[in-house]
């Protein structure tokens, strides 16, 4: 009987990550001539392993003149952010600049009407105080839904599920982040008649880990093939800096820091990297379960969040449905 | 109007557009026609906890529980037993 080959990160994402590399800078040229007719490629740099990447990849394809980045911070955003991202732009030595959005969602009502939710679910909710939404259920065989985490002036933690309306409200308001910036993205490409890059990873793509019309709305996706942990070997085959190389992965998005996984996956992105692996290549519960250290149970949980996701955001990347061809009047 | 009746007349209404029963079975699960979806069960909770004035909690938001509209009409009857 043969044996099963254990479940590994190393098994899993193992590439030839030069070949890889030459395939995507020759794909991305291939894009830009055939497809799109465009002279260059605007990155949206937030600091983060994926945009960074994309920018290094986009300037091995296209060369660091006709790469564009745009670093697009907002009241919430983090320093070190920006810093990360002005570090990578001098790296690869591109063309770049920092606009701050903060006035342009100031200006929509972004950041009132996620403060109105916090507001209406904790009366105190004021000046001096943060706060985050968490999504819960999905790994526990309940159904996923999230909880607002505000933090108060002294530092004490307040939770609260949201309900319908509540929780429709702060999504809606803070995909105003997203779309402002895709809008500023747009505006440079138009400018400089060049193509955007959208920067989600293999992960994110799979599980609808975006805006639509904000950072789900792109080109071209030279990295949503990639799984997340293979994104970060790309960073370090090209030498980007350490402190990208090693940045956590946070949305940056909410005044409370936020890891991705209690925002939306559940489980540190190695873990549900290989958890969509496993899922892909038809790997029994039992096997992603000792890969992770859970039982089988909880890795059947996770395979039908996995499900869950895919059915719930699966309209975020399709065309809008046109409606077929139109009765005649005979 | 019986619980169940009246759950399933906002689930036709609100979910399918319409106020023919027979597009519902009462034992039809949600999950299983991608009827209704994580975001979908926000809006039903809304609904159970406006209607029938019950609160659910967090350990409740369960497929046992809330999975067709015969599982909601009888978890609505525990919480108000």
């Amino acid at each position: 009987m043969m044996a099963t080959k254990p479940l590994s990160a190393e098994r899993a994402f193992a590439l030839d990550y030069t070949a890889e590399a030459d395939r995507i800078e020759a794909r991305l040229r291939e894009v830009l001539t055939k497809d799109l007719n465009r002279r260059g490629l605007v990155v949206a740099i937030s600091g983060g392993i994926d945009s960074s990447v994309s920018a290094a990849l986009a300037v091995r394809a296209v060369g660091p003149k006709r790469v564009y980045g745009l670093l697009l911070p907002e009241r919430v955003s983090s320093p070190q952010s920006t810093h990360r991202g002005r570090l990578l732009a001098t790296h690869l030595g591109i063309e770049h600049e920092v606009f701050d959005i903060a006035p342009a969602l100031e200006a929509l009502g972004c950041y009132a009407r996620i403060d109105e939710v916090c507001k209406a679910v904790h009366p105190d909710y004021g000046a001096g105080w943060k706060n985050k939404i968490v999504l819960e259920g999905g790994l526990q065989g309940r159904y996923n839904h999230f909880k607002l985490v505000a933090q108060d002036p002294a530092g004490a933690l307040h939770e609260a599920r949201l309900e319908y309306r509540q929780y429709l409200q702060i999504v809606a308001a803070t995909n105003f982040k997203q779309r402002v910036r895709k809008t500023m993205e747009y505006y440079h490409a138009d400018r400089l008649n060049y193509a955007v890059v959208g920067t989600p990873n293999r992960l994110e793509y799979d599980q609808g880990f975006f805006v639509k019309n904000g950072d789900g709305s792109a080109d071209v996706k030279p990295i949503a093939h990639l799984y997340k942990s293979q994104v970060y070997a790309m960073a370090r085959f090209m030498k980007l800096p350490d402190e990208i190389c090693n940045a956590i992965p946070t949305t940056d998005t909410y005044s409370l820091a936020q890891g991705q996984d209690e925002f939306y996956f559940g489980l540190p992105y190695a873990q549900m990297d290989l958890a969509l692996w496993a899922y892909e290549h038809g790997e029994s519960t039992a096997t992603l379960g000792a890969a992770l250290g859970i039982s089988a149970d909880a890795a059947k949980a996770v395979y039908a969040d996995i499900e869950a996701k895919r059915r719930a955001t699966k309209y975020l990347g399709g065309a809008p449905i046109l409606m077929g061809c139109s009765v005649s009047a005979d | 109007m019986s619980a169940g009746e009246q759950v399933r007349q906002y689930i036709l209404e609100n979910f399918l557009f319409s106020t023919d029963t027979s597009l519902l079975g009462m034992d039809d699960s949600f999950l299983g026609r991608g009827l209704i979806d994580s975001t979908g069960m926000l809006e039903v909770l809304l609904f159970l906890e406006e209607t029938f004035g019950i609160k659910v909690a967090d350990n409740e938001m369960v497929p046992e529980n809330l999975d067709s509209v015969n599982r909601i009409a009888a978890f609505v009857a525990r919480k108000k037993a």
